[in-house]
C-alpha cells in the first residue's frame, strides 16, 4: 500500500464522498458563518479554509450517548414485583474523522490515557476510538489565538493522526502516518505523491515558524504554586469570566460528563452528556454544600488540571492542545495562554504576532 | 486489565431489608440477584458502590457492612437530593443496581496493634461502622477502641442497635454526644470537635479516623492537630457528588486525585501534599 499520495483540489469532494461509502465520516462542514465538525453527507459543504469552530471530539466522545438501555418487566403473576433487564451496545461503525486539525488529533492522545490506558477502560471510548481513523490537515497558517507549538504540537505535527494532509498550490499531498491510514489512500481520487513530497516539507517546515509561542522568553517550565494557589491571582484575571462553560465544550482535551437516567414507561435509558467544570452545579452535592463554590475556585481546576494535575499524573503531559478555541470564543476575553504565562513568571509575548489578532487584543482596542 | 467489563453496567440486586435509622436516613440491606456474584464479591472495609434506581440515577455510599459479615451489603441513606429521595421510597424486594467496590480501602492491616480513635458525626458514622465492625470481628488484633459519635439531636444517631451493643462492651469505649440538651438526653452535649477536646485522647499509638459533615472535619482535623496527633495518624474518609466511580468524570477531583478512584480514603498527611483544601 503506498505511504503517499496526492488529490487534486478538484477531486476533493469526490474523495470525501468516497470515504463516506463505508464509513460516518465527520468534516468541518459550512453552517451559515461558522464550520462545525457534522456527520458528512452530500447537502453539506466542507470548509478547509480555516479551523472548525467546534473540535472533532464529537465523533469520538459524543455530545451525549447511551451507556445502557433498561426495561422494567412486570411479573404477571404478582404485578407488584417488577425486574430489571439491562442492555449496552458497545459495537461502533467505522468512521473517519476527516480535516482534523494537528492540535485536534493531539486531544485524542490526551483522552486515550484516561479512557483506554487504565485498568476500567471505557468500552464506548475505546470502541469508537479503534472504530475511527483521524484524517488531519495540517494548517498553513496559525489562527488567532493559535499555540500549539507552545504546547509541544505543531501546524504540521503528526501525533494522533493516523493521515497526514498538507495544501499545495494544486491539491492535497496525503501521508499515511499508521497502517489504519494506509487504506484511506487506496480511494481511486488518490495519485501517486512522490512529486510532491518535497513541496510538501518545505510547506510544513515553514508554517512551524509562522506559529508564535505567547509564553515569554523569561517564562518558566513550571507553574508557580505559590501563585497559583492564591485566591487573589484568579480574582484579578477571572472576575469577567461568566460561567459559561464555552471553553470547556469547544475544548478538544476537556473530558468531563454527566451521568443522566431518562424514562418512558417501563424503558429508559441511562446516558452520557458533556459536562464542565466550569458550571456552578458541577459539583454542587445535595446537601448544598459546594467544593468549587466559587468561578475563580473552577478556573483554577481548570487550568490546574491541564498544566498540573495532568502532567502531575501522565508523565508532565500538558492536557492543552493550544488549539486557541476557548480564547478565540470567550465571550469576555479570558486568554487561557495569558494566564498561563503569568503563572509561570512571565509578561504574556503580545508582541510575537499570534495574539495581535486575538479578541482580547481587538476588544482592548475598541475599549480605547 | 480488567479489559472486557463494562465499568458504567450496574450489577442487578434486591433490596431485602429496610431500616429506619432516623428520620431522614434508611440503611438497605441488598443482595445481588446473581447467587455467583454473591458468593465470590470481595471488597475491603471503606469501599464505596454507586446505587441506581433505574429511570432516576446513581449515587455513592460506602459499603457499612463489613466484609467479615458477608450475607448482604449495606448501604445507609440520607434524604437529600433527588436519587436519596427515590431511594428512600424503596421496599423490601425492590431491584437497584449496585456498582461496586470502587475507591481504596481503610489501611486496617498498618493499624493492627494500634489503640484506634473513631470520631464520627451523623451519617459520617457509615464508612467508620463498617471498621468498627470489623475490627470487632478481628478484635485482638488491634488495642483499646474509642467511638466518639455525635449528632444534632438524639433521633439523629444513626445504629442505634449497634450503639447499645458497643456501649455495653467492656472492649469498646464509647461517648455519645448531641449538639444540644434534649429532653431524655442524659449523656453528653456539645459538638464533635469539642467533645474531642474535652476527652483529650493521648496521641500515643493511636490512629484517629473521623467521617462527618465537612465542617466537622475541619474543626475535628484542627483539634487533632492541637492534641499532637500526626498527619500521617489522622485518616479521614471524603465525599463529593460523582458520577463515573472510576476517576474520569472530573467531579470529585483534589488535585490530580480523584475521590471516587484513589480515595475516599486519606491521611491527612496526604491531604496536605495534594493540596486539599480543608
Amino acid at each position: 500500500m503506498a505511504e503517499t499520495g496526492f488529490i487534486q483540489k478538484e477531486k476533493l469532494n469526490d474523495f470525501i464522498k468516497e470515504l463516506s461509502k463505508d464509513a460516518v465520516v465527520y468534516a468541518p462542514c459550512l453552517e451559515g458563518d461558522t464550520v462545525l465538525f457534522k456527520a458528512f453527507d452530500a447537502e453539506k459543504t466542507v470548509c478547509l479554509d480555516r479551523p472548525a469552530n467546534n473540535p472533532p471530539k464529537l465523533a469520538i466522545f459524543p455530545q451525549s450517548e447511551t451507556l445502557f438501555n433498561f426495561t422494567y418487566i412486570k411479573d404477571t403473576e404478582d404485578p407488584k414485583k417488577m425486574s430489571v433487564e439491562i442492555k449496552a451496545n458497545t459495537e461502533f461503525p467505522k468512521a473517519i474523522i476527516f480535516g482534523s486539525r494537528p492540535c485536534d488529533a493531539n486531544g485524542f492522545l490526551i483522552y486515550d490515557r484516561v479512557y483506554i490506558d487504565t485498568n476500567s477502560p471505557d468500552p464506548y471510548y475505546k470502541g469508537r476510538r479503534e472504530k475511527t481513523t483521524i484524517v488531519t490537515l495540517c494548517c498553513n497558517a496559525p489562527s488567532p489565538g493559535c499555540f500549539c507549538v507552545a504546547v509541544g504540537g505543531g501546524p504540521a505535527n503528526n501525533e494522533g493522526s493516523d493521515v497526514l494532509i498538507t495544501e499545495l498550490e494544486k491539491g492535497y499531498f496525503v501521508e499515511a502516518v499508521t497502517e489504519k491510514g494506509k487504506a484511506v489512500l487506496n480511494a481511486p481520487q488518490v495519485e501517486s505523491g512522490a512529486s510532491y513530497a518535497d513541496e510538501a516539507h518545505k510547506k510544513q517546515l515553514e508554517s512551524e515558524k509562522l506559529v508564535k509561542n505567547p509564553f515569554g522568553k523569561d517564562c518558566q517550565p513550571e507553574i508557580s504554586m505559590s501563585l497559583f494557589d492564591s485566591d487573589e491571582f484568579w480574582e484579578k484575571y477571572l472576575s469577567k469570566c461568566l460561567s459559561c462553560g464555552a471553553c470547556t465544550y469547544l475544548c478538544p482535551t476537556c473530558y468531563c460528563f454527566n451521568i443522566t437516567d431518562e424514562q418512558m414507561l417501563n424503558n429508559g435509558e441511562r446516558i452520557r452528556s458533556w459536562d464542565g467544570c466550569m458550571f456552578p452545579h458541577f459539583t454542587l452535592e445535595g446537601s448544598g454544600h459546594n467544593p468549587r463554590p466559587t468561578k475563580f475556585k473552577r478556573f483554577r481546576n481548570r487550568v490546574g488540571h491541564k498544566f498540573v494535575y495532568y502532567p502531575e499524573k501522565y508523565n508532565g503531559v500538558i492536557a492543552c492542545c493550544g488549539c486557541g478555541r476557548c480564547i478565540r470564543y470567550c465571550p469576555v476575553s479570558v486568554d487561557i495562554s495569558e494566564v498561563v504565562s503569568y503563572l509561570r513568571g512571565s509578561q504574556p509575548d503580545v508582541s510575537s504576532g499570534t495574539k495581535e489578532n486575538t479578541v482580547t487584543d481587538t476588544v482592548k482596542q475598541e475599549q480605547k | 486489565m480488567t479489559e472486557n467489563i463494562n465499568p458504567y453496567l450496574p450489577d442487578l440486586a434486591t433490596v431485602t431489608k429496610v431500616i429506619e435509622e432516623t428520620p431522614n436516613i434508611k440503611s438497605y440491606q441488598v443482595v445481588f440477584n446473581d447467587p455467583e456474584k454473591m458468593k465470590t464479591f470481595k471488597y475491603e472495609p471503606g469501599q464505596v458502590g454507586q446505587l441506581s434506581v433505574f429511570g432516576v440515577g446513581e449515587s455513592t455510599f460506602v459499603i457499612n457492612s463489613p466484609p467479615t459479615r458477608m450475607d448482604y451489603l449495606q448501604f445507609s441513606v440520607m434524604k437529600v437530593g433527588e436519587v436519596t429521595s427515590v431511594l428512600h421510597e424503596l421496599h423490601e424486594g425492590d431491584q437497584i443496581g449496585v456498582r461496586a467496590p470502587l475507591g481504596n480501602w481503610f489501611p486496617y492491616e498498618d493499624m493492627k496493634g494500634k489503640k484506634i480513635l473513631f470520631i464520627g458525626g451523623g451519617i459520617g458514622l457509615a464508612p467508620l461502622r463498617t471498621l468498627i465492625l470489623f475490627m470487632l470481628d478481628n478484635r485482638a488484633d488491634y488495642g483499646d477502641i474509642t467511638i466518639l459519635y455525635g449528632s444534632r439531636t438524639p433521633p439523629d444517631l444513626c445504629y442505634k442497635d449497634d450503639l447499645n451493643e458497643w456501649e455495653a462492651r467492656p472492649d469498646v469505649n464509647l461517648i455519645l454526644t448531641v449538639d444540644n440538651e434534649y429532653p431524655g438526653w442524659n449523656k453528653r452535649t456539645g459538638f464533635v470537635p469539642t467533645v474531642l477536646n474535652e476527652i483529650a485522647p493521648s496521641p500515643e499509638g493511636t490512629i484517629a479516623i473521623t467521617c462527618g459533615p465537612p465542617i466537622m472535619i475541619k474543626f475535628v482535623l484542627q483539634n487533632l492537630a492541637k492534641l499532637n496527633f500526626k498527619d500521617e495518624n489522622i485518616i479521614t474518609t471524603l465525599e463529593a457528588r460523582m458520577k463515573c466511580g472510576i476517576g474520569i468524570c472530573g467531579r470529585c477531583n483534589i488535585g490530580s486525585k480523584y475521590i471516587c478512584k484513589d480515595g475516599p480514603v486519606f491521611s491527612l498527611a496526604q491531604l496536605k501534599e495534594y493540596r486539599a483544601e480543608i
